[in-house]
């Protein structure tokens, strides 16, 4: 076996980590810790300077492993592989160790005790980076079609998006219909057009589009495979279906909550109604009325259900709008607990209903309004926030704004993407902020309301970056996976399986082989986690770059408490 | 005099907590300087042996940092570990450890703060439960740490 031979860089950061840890004492440190046969400080070790002096120093003292102490890897890893790499050194022989986010920068005060703490560091570092083995990337080919799922205003600009590129897409919708929710809307705010007029030609486009496939009413039965070459099964109009796609997109979208059986009346007085009822109301020209009442938030913003659903104030303004334009003499009250009417155009717009005469009413979650009427709903008494005192509303009719809530079908495509649900079972991506339209299982994104409750621009707008997501993988033609994966040692493996049940990805299959069980990993569902690794009694299942040797190896390096 | 400095080992999974670590630092938040961080992908990494061995290694504490319930970056990973400590806490008082030695927690990517408070927190802990002597002191070796 090759000797190890490791050179240690250790960054002053400026003054950021060298103003509070001795630099060269760590430098002495390092060169008398196992296996280290250079050590050296830098200004900046991810400078250009500090970058060549590593690849210089890898060939000059033929370094095969290579640690680097400064900042975080969060940030700074990629980049000091590449340098291994150009340099000839196979980018997983580099360990990182973090000695200012998770040092110098926390314990500026005790800088005896922090120069030791990255000693300590240091050693850990040293050690793992001892144990590192050489690994490749699997590549995986990505078939250039896309499966998406939900013909709403979502999955269709996604789908035009992927088709205008050249893709081909499968868009299957569960309904009879293509258009979903924004179908059953009457106008749009905050220009007040048609909701045909929006989307009928966008349904027209998908329907004759060459290399859309539409599936409908159909829906998932089976998703298989992986990112590059997922196996869809669906049921179509009863017939069982079978095609291959290389990505997948989630835009299921959400449905109205309705409102509980007596609540506001809802249910029991005719003229309680929803705002997607009145949308209905309006777009038949049966919705007017002399004095409307609408309430905001109903079954929003409470313990069981504590989201905001983004676009029901901005509703409640539009059809505020519509009712005062059609007929100036109604009585048009809004009752609201917080008004979000966000940004530019909504600020206008809301800016806009008072002007007409829309009045806008602050009611609180302690003192929700009440509707009263025999047998239907004529007066809303509601304690008014800002006059301290209640009001009566003569009403003739009662408009409950209610949130969005999740498809009841998500459970189900969670369970079969392997991806997760947020708490309230919406789909949760990957990161709020960094990756807003794709899941930590690559190859499959989410857009519109499946994620959260969106209007249409952020539906459209969030449909063409994960379809542009998508494009990226399919244009390329392949994807890698990094090299954290399961891996198993036949010799000592039992095949009990322990590992193949707490696997989150099915990544893991016992397999009979020659009268024994034995472990099938598919490398390119495995994520990484490491926690086959944890359940595997004989050790026999290890995660690279994280196994049992090179993470004990860190723990033993702190033997003894060091207490003076 | 001596004075009695408690070192931690603080497993941290890459996704969440080891951020939230990183951001305690971008904010300077000020901890005592006993603790380190070994960064695994997923709090599920942990295996129980490892606890027992940073005991056994004569280091007085062990705290194992995921993400929240809900938020783990491989779906059910925190679940995993959350049991996996449960159990281990329950194996500690069986070897007679105290099992504030070792500790369990949820911190996001977007908590720095509430890391700088449980390292510090746990620091002071274990200031109170004193030395772990238990695997490495012959005269601690017979013993049992009082359970509270």
């Amino acid at each position: 076996m090759q000797k190890i031979r490791t050179g240690v860089f250790i960054c002053h950061c400026g003054n950021n980590i060298a103003s509070v840890v001795n630099v060269p004492e760590l430098v002495e440190y390092s060169r008398g810790l196992p296996n280290v046969v250079y050590a050296e400080h830098n200004l900046y070790t991810c400078s250009p300077d500090g970058l060549r002096s590593i690849g210089s120093k890898i060939k000059e003292y033929s370094l095969n492993r290579v640690v680097v102490a400064s900042c975080t890897p969060r940030t700074h890893e990629q980049l000091f592989r590449t340098t291994c790499e150009e340099a000839g050194l196979n980018r997983y022989l580099f360990e990182f160790v973090n000695i200012r986010e998770q040092c110098s920068w926390v314990h500026m005060h005790t800088k005896e005790e922090a120069t030791r703490k990255a000693k300590d560091l240091i050693k850990m570092g040293v050690i793992k980076a001892s144990f590192l083995n050489p690994q490749e990337e699997v590549e995986v080919q990505v078939a250039p079609s896309s499966l998406i799922i939900g013909g709403g205003i979502a999955g269709m600009s996604a789908a035009l998006n992927l088709a205008n590129q050249g893709f081909e897409v499968h868009l299957v919708e569960r309904e009879e219909a293509l258009g979903g929710l924004l179908r059953r809307l009457n106008k749009l705010f905050p220009t007040n057009e048609d909701a045909t007029k929006l989307i009928q030609p966008i349904i027209e486009r998908v329907r004759n589009h060459e290399r859309i496939k539409i599936h409908m009413p159909a829906i998932i039965n089976d998703v298989s495979g992986y990112i590059g070459s997922f196996d869809i099964s669906i049921e179509e109009q009863k017939k069982d279906k079978r095609f291959q796609v290389g990505t997948i997109i989630v835009a299921t979208g959400a449905q109205e909550f309705e409102p509980n059986l007596g609540e506001y009346g809802y249910g029991e007085m005719p003229n309680v109604i929803t705002q997607l009822q009145l949308e209905a109301r309006l777009r038949a020209g049966i919705g007017s009325a002399e004095k409307v009442t609408m309430i905001n938030c109903v079954g929003a913003c409470i313990p069981e259900r504590s989201y905001c659903s983004v676009f029901c104030c901005v509703t409640a303004i539009k059809n505020g709008i519509i009712l005062k334009e059609s007929n100036p003499r109604a009585n048009v009250y809004v009752l609201h607990r917080e008004l979000m009417a966000y940004g530019v155009e909504f600020e206008d717009y809301y800016r806009r209903a008072k002007e007409l005469g829309v009045r806008f009413l602050r009611y609180s979650q302690d003192r929700p309004p009440q509707v009263v009427g025999n047998g239907k709903a004529s007066i809303v008494r509601v304690y008014d926030e800002l006059l301290g005192e209640e009001v009566e509303l003569l009403s003739d009719m009662v408009v409950l704004a209610t949130p969005l809530v999740p498809n009841q079908g998500n459970e189900n495509i969670s369970r079969m993407l392997k991806v997760p649900l947020s708490e309230d079972k919406f789909f949760l991506e990957a990161h709020v902020k960094l990756r807003p339209v794709e899941f930590s299982t690559e190859g499959i994104f989410v857009c519109g309301s499946a994620r959260w409750p969106a209007d249409i621009a952020d539906c459209i707008s969030q449909a063409y970056a994960a379809s542009a997501k998508a494009a990226i993988l399919m244009r390329r033609g392949f994807a890698r996976v990094e090299p954290i994966t399961a891996f198993v040692d036949e010799a000592i493996c039992a095949g009990c399986g322990s590992c193949a049940l707490v696997c989150p990805f099915d990544a893991i299959e016992v397999q009979p082989r020659d009268g024994k069980r034995v472990i099938n990993i598919t490398a390119v569902k495995c994520k990484g986690c490491g926690c086959c690794a944890a359940v595997c009694q004989s050790g026999a299942m290890q995660q690279r770059g994280f196994t049992d040797q090179q993470l004990v190896g860190m723990i033993d390096a702190l033997v003894g408490r060091g207490i003076t | 005099m001596i004075i009695y400095k408690p070192k931690v080992i603080v497993f941290c999974c890459n996704w969440c907590s080891y951020a939230g670590a990183d951001l305690a630092g971008t904010s300077r938040l000020q901890m005592p300087p006993y603790f380190r961080i070994i960064r695994v992908m997923c709090s599920s990494r942990v295996r129980p042996e490892w606890i027992i061995r940073v005991l056994r290694n004569g280091l007085d504490g062990v705290m194992v940092l995921g993400c929240h319930p809900g938020d783990c970056h491989y779906q059910t990973g925190n679940y995993f570990a959350r049991r996996r400590i449960a159990l281990t806490k329950k194996f500690l008082e069986y070897l007679g450890v105290n099992p504030k030695r070792l500790q369990a927690s949820w911190v996001s990517a977007s908590e720095g703060g509430k890391f700088a408070e449980l390292v510090t927190e746990m620091t002071h802990e274990l200031e109170k439960l004193g030395p772990n002597r238990l695997f490495t002191d012959e005269s601690g070796g017979n013993g049992t740490e009082t359970t509270p």
